[in-house]
């Protein structure tokens, strides 16, 4: 077994950390500049920010916020919301980032995926799925921070980001985000069933044993951590000793 | 103390540069003939396609120059296709020439690709020490089995074993993560993005272009 990579997930709106339930209800949790740098020197393997509201008013305002982290975050940094054209993408990993997590831009076209890979290599290119239940395994892809449903089955979707070039996948679930209920574990196993590039599973975390349940039952690939870590609910050490207690392997 | 970063419009150069500025070093961007040549130390940066790194090399001029400062024998590194493009050639999209520096081929990371197995590997990976010792290297004072970040689909395979400085074992599968020829390194993962022990590296390298400037 690979090991599995522990993520800070920190969505922003305007300067701040921002925390929804559902992706709704923003907020305030801290400044989330400071949050990275706590987050790196407590041990996370790789922080990413989503930008909460880019998508909805069309611009993207990360850059600021990734330049100033990157001069003391050393580890892997990717960046979401409101990635719309190449230029968008240039100017993140101009600004600092490794990775650009593309969603709505995406769904709108396809082939912008296809294109950003070729241009920037599949590792850099992420495709942000926001999946809603709308029947028994069956769920739906939604964009804008969890706002337009797409019609697109978010099974036929993974999919075709994977033949586009996608190189990863975040994968959040709209019914748990925010809940700290524990993962949607049906959609992160169907998701990471039908594809063969890495899962991050976002969204409902409350507690250490919530992921060594998807973990375990599942072959997702990471794991991104937002209430756990921003209300102080368990440390990082913490949980990834509660990983590797039950043989979940993870960089310590 | 001089760091050139090679500027050929390729990855996320940003990182590098703060790392190094995080070890005291001021490290600068460019791509010009002279300013490379006169540093002290060089990086080779690079993500992405390995055709498409060599033709940025190409349009830049950059081949005839990273060869000319290899003769120098001051320390060069490669950092992830950086690494790559050290070697003979590459059958990602066909085959395409590298800048042979070190013999050996870049291939693709023979695994069964499934949902157990997958591609790109991207993680935190640990370094096995085989064939050399690390003292005096970039890897000196490093302990095995430390965790380094991982991002790519292929990996370099160096034909005279005495060129790999680390393995690292990905699904059952051992490859070369960093190599050692005279003054060239390369490392297939990233230093600057492997938290502490990344930036001790980088301070090694640092510490490598100090003592070749007082010889």
């Amino acid at each position: 077994m690979n090991k599995i990579r522990v993520i800070a997930r920190i969505d922003v709106k305007n300067e701040f950390a921002i925390k929804g339930i559902h992706l709704e209800g923003l907020r305030k949790v801290g400044n989330p500049n400071s949050m990275a740098i706590d987050y790196y020197k407590n041990g996370i393997d790789e922080i990413v920010f989503m930008d909460a509201v880019a998508a909805y008013y069309d611009r993207n305002s990360l850059s600021n916020l990734i330049q100033s982290a990157c001069k003391d975050v050393f580890i892997p940094i990717t960046v979401g919301g409101g990635i719309r054209t190449v230029d968008d993408i240039r100017i993140a990993l101009k600004s600092g980032a490794d990775k650009v997590a593309i969603n709505t831009a995406a769904v709108q076209d396809p082939d912008f995926i296809n294109k950003a890979s070729k241009i920037f290599g599949s590792q850099c290119i992420v495709s942000s799925i926001e999946a809603k239940k709308v029947d028994e395994d069956k769920w739906e892809v939604y964009t804008d921070n969890g706002r337009e449903p797409t019609g697109l089955d978010v099974l036929e979707w993974v999919k075709e980001v994977e033949k586009l070039g996608a190189g990863e996948v975040i994968l959040t679930s709209i019914d748990k985000e925010g809940t700290k209920k524990g993962f949607d574990l049906r959609l992160n196993q169907a998701v990471a069933d039908s594809v063969s590039i890495p899962i991050i599973s976002s969204g409902g975390m409350g507690n250490s044993g919530d992921a060594i349940h998807l973990l375990k039952n599942s072959n997702t690939d990471a794991i991104a951590i937002a209430s756990v870590l921003h209300y102080g609910l368990e440390n990082i050490q913490d949980i990834k000793r509660a990983l590797l207690d039950n043989e979940i392997r993870v960089r310590l | 103390m001089k760091i050139a970063i090679i500027d050929y419009d390729i990855g996320n150069v940003q990182s590098i540069l703060n790392a190094f500025e995080n070890q005291g070093v001021c490290a600068f961007l460019t791509r010009e003939k002279n300013e490379i040549l006169d540093a002290d130390g060089v990086i080779l940066p690079g993500v992405g396609a390995f055709s498409h790194g060599m033709g940025c090399l190409k349009k830049y001029n950059l081949i005839d120059t990273i060869k000319e400062y290899v003769k120098t024998n001051k320390p060069f590194m490669g950092i992830c296709l950086g690494m790559q493009m050290l070697f003979e050639e590459s059958e990602e999209f066909g085959t395409t020439l590298g800048l042979g520096l070190i013999s050996g081929k870049v291939i693709k990371l023979p695994i069964q690709r499934s949902k157990f197995e997958k591609l790109p590997h991207v993680s935190w990976n640990e370094l096995s020490n085989k064939n050399i010792r690390w003292d005096g290297t970039i890897l000196n004072e490093i302990e095995e089995s430390s965790d380094m970040y991982f991002v790519h689909s292929f990996v370099a395979t160096p034909k005279d074993e005495r060129n790999i400085l680390s393995t690292t074992e990905y699904s059952g599968y051992e490859f070369c993560s960093s190599v050692k020829k005279d003054n060239i390194y390369g490392c297939q993962f990233h230093p600057e993005k492997s938290g502490k022990i990344g930036l001790k590296i980088i301070d090694n390298f640092v510490k490598i272009c100090k003592e070749k400037n007082y010889e």
